[in-house]
């Protein structure tokens, strides 16, 4: 455990402690004045200043993150099961699928903001449309492409088109839709961001997304960059959760040994 | 009427019991002038007569690509022919499979679920078929021990080597009790050690239980191990070019390998299938 901290863990930080001292180095330095690169003191302090808004901010980001990831969750499956009875199905709305993939996420915003008003629906539903992709690929991918002899096999038994989705389809798709999940979890928080930028004035307690749009209108770099510090934990704590809990669901349906 | 006699076998040292048919049952498949044609256009059969009949052990060899396979799928009631009449237990293919459990089928691979045990996959075409869960644990224990994988119940499949795993996938085709057991090159893909094991295995299975069994292979000496008769098709479109009966008896063992009988058979099925081959 120790080693592997050791070995994992510590070169990063060793890192970010070189960079950071080099940042702080080179502020001084140049007399950077701190509205355009405040030094690591300076943003450090003002975190701790504002660490009650800063920690609601991102409780508020986490909560429009996880109900945007939940919902690419449910809707990208479900979206996957009708996809997966056809392939006239697959070949007529695939196209629209990549479209979630193609589009750019800031001129779709406005729009939903628009039509679901400013404030935390409109947060939830970027989040969902930056995040649902690679859930509904991989898990369209997961319950058609089944083992041909597989599918053969369950035929020549009689099986039922229920029993071909419960026995053979859904199980087989579980660990590419984990995967999946996995990716969009880094999305998922890019999102909730990204939709606060433009519908969270709407918001009572603002998210990181407009506290980084407010500090940046009031020329707070030091707010700025305590903002943009909270959004990289943020993202990467929701990250390391859903690959622990990836870990978790694949260890019981995997145990002890599903890799051939 | 069945004659029933005790040998011993120098592989496995054990009592086997060993069933020969004297009388002439009926035919379990029946094929006249069956041919099929796929979507493609390409005619993968054309004018196959053939018949197995019950208890009989058939392999079918010949150049690839002259749809073995596709006879195989056909008797399984998975394609549909296009031309002549096929019938298994007396019906279409297809509504055989609908009404009785009619075929078992094993694979080039053994097509474990790898999210199962191996008990849990042994007992997966009962389980589709509705039967309940106690009476399927009993079937397992049945077959787990006549495979010797009882202490593997439990285990998964990428746990158990390449031989065990077919020993699974063979139990699970049988365990349905099925009118016919259908083999696509089974053993094409395991080493010579296992492929020898296996075969002694299906053999022994045969004699225990009795089942009828058209067997799929391209490797002659396979083929003449195991079956009654072997039958070898020409190129595609795939037809019988000639048959040829070994018959030596229900009960072998590997001492038959080393047989001239068995070689002269090998070279009168090699014989057939250089002509079968353009």
């Amino acid at each position: 455990m120790i080693a592997r901290l050791s070995k994992n863990v510590l070169p990063p930080l060793a890192f970010l402690a070189i960079v950071v001292v080099g940042w702080g180095l080179v502020v001084r330095g140049f007399a950077l004045p701190s509205y355009l690169v405040p030094s690591p003191v300076a943003v450090f302090l003002e975190a701790w200043a504002s660490r009650s808004d800063l920690g609601h901010a991102s409780l508020v980001t986490l909560a429009g993150a996880l109900c945007g990831f939940g919902l690419s969750l449910v809707l990208g499956t479900a979206v996957a099961l009708v996809f997966a009875q056809a392939a006239w199905i697959r070949a007529s709305l695939f196209p629209y699928a990549i479209f979630l993939q193609t589009v750019p996420i800031v001129a779709v915003a406005p729009l939903i903001v628009i039509w679901f008003g400013a404030g935390f629906p409109s947060v939830v539903l970027v989040s969902f449309v930056l995040s649902v992709f690679p859930i509904l690929s991989n898990a369209v991918t997961g319950l058609v492409r089944v083992d041909p002899e597989l599918l053969e096999l369950f035929q020549i038994h009689n099986a039922t088109r229920w029993q071909i989705l419960t026995k053979l389809r859904l199980p087989h798709a579980v660990p590419m839709v984990v995967a999946g999940a996995k990716v969009s979890s880094g999305l998922t928080v890019i999102g909730a961001i990204v939709g606060e930028f433009f519908a969270g004035y709407g918001a009572q307690t603002p998210g990181l997304g407009y506290l980084i749009l407010q500090s940046s209108g009031q020329l707070r770099t030091e707010l700025l960059f305590a903002c943009v510090a909270a959004s990289t934990l943020l993202g990467l704590s929701v990250f390391l959760a859903t690959g622990l809990v990836a870990r978790l669901v694949l260890a019981r349906l995997d145990e002890p040994g599903r890799r051939q | 009427m069945e004659r029933v006699t005790r040998r011993k076998t120098n592989a496995t040292h054990s009592h086997i019991l060993c069933r020969v048919n004297d009388d002439n049952p009926g035919l379990i498949v029946e094929s006249r002038q069956v041919g099929i044609r796929f979507p493609s256009g390409t005619l993968a059969l054309h004018g196959l007569d053939l018949g197995v009949r019950e208890g009989e052990f058939v392999s079918l060899v010949g150049p690839s690509g002259c749809g073995k396979s596709t006879f195989l799928r056909l008797v399984a009631g998975l394609l549909d022919p296009t031309e002549g009449q096929l019938t298994v237990g007396g019906m279409g293919p297809i509504h055989a499979r609908k009404t009785s459990h009619s075929c078992g089928f094993v694979f080039q691979s053994p097509t474990l679920l790898p999210w199962r045990t191996v008990q849990e996959n042994l007992v997966l075409p009962l389980e589709l078929e509705g039967m309940a869960s106690a009476a399927r644990r009993v079937v397992a224990e049945e077959w787990l021990e006549r495979v010797g994988l009882t202490e593997f119940a439990k285990a998964w499949p990428a746990q158990l080597s390449g031989g065990m795993r077919m020993r699974v996938s063979i139990a699970r085709a049988l365990a349905s009790r099925p009118r016919i057991l259908l083999m696509d090159e089974p053993f094409a893909a395991l080493d010579d050690i296992t492929r020898g094991g296996l075969q002694e295995e299906l053999l022994r299975l045969r004699a225990e239980i009795g089942f009828t069994t058209l067997f799929v292979t391209h490797n002659v000496s396979e083929a003449v191990f195991l079956s009654d008769r072997v039958v070898v098709m020409t190129g595609r479109p795939g037809r019988i070019q000639g048959e040829v009966a070994v018959g030596f008896g229900g009960c072998r063992d590997d001492d038959l390998r080393g047989d001239a009988a068995f070689a002269s058979k090998i070279r009168e099925v090699a014989h057939l299938l250089k002509m079968a081959t353009p």
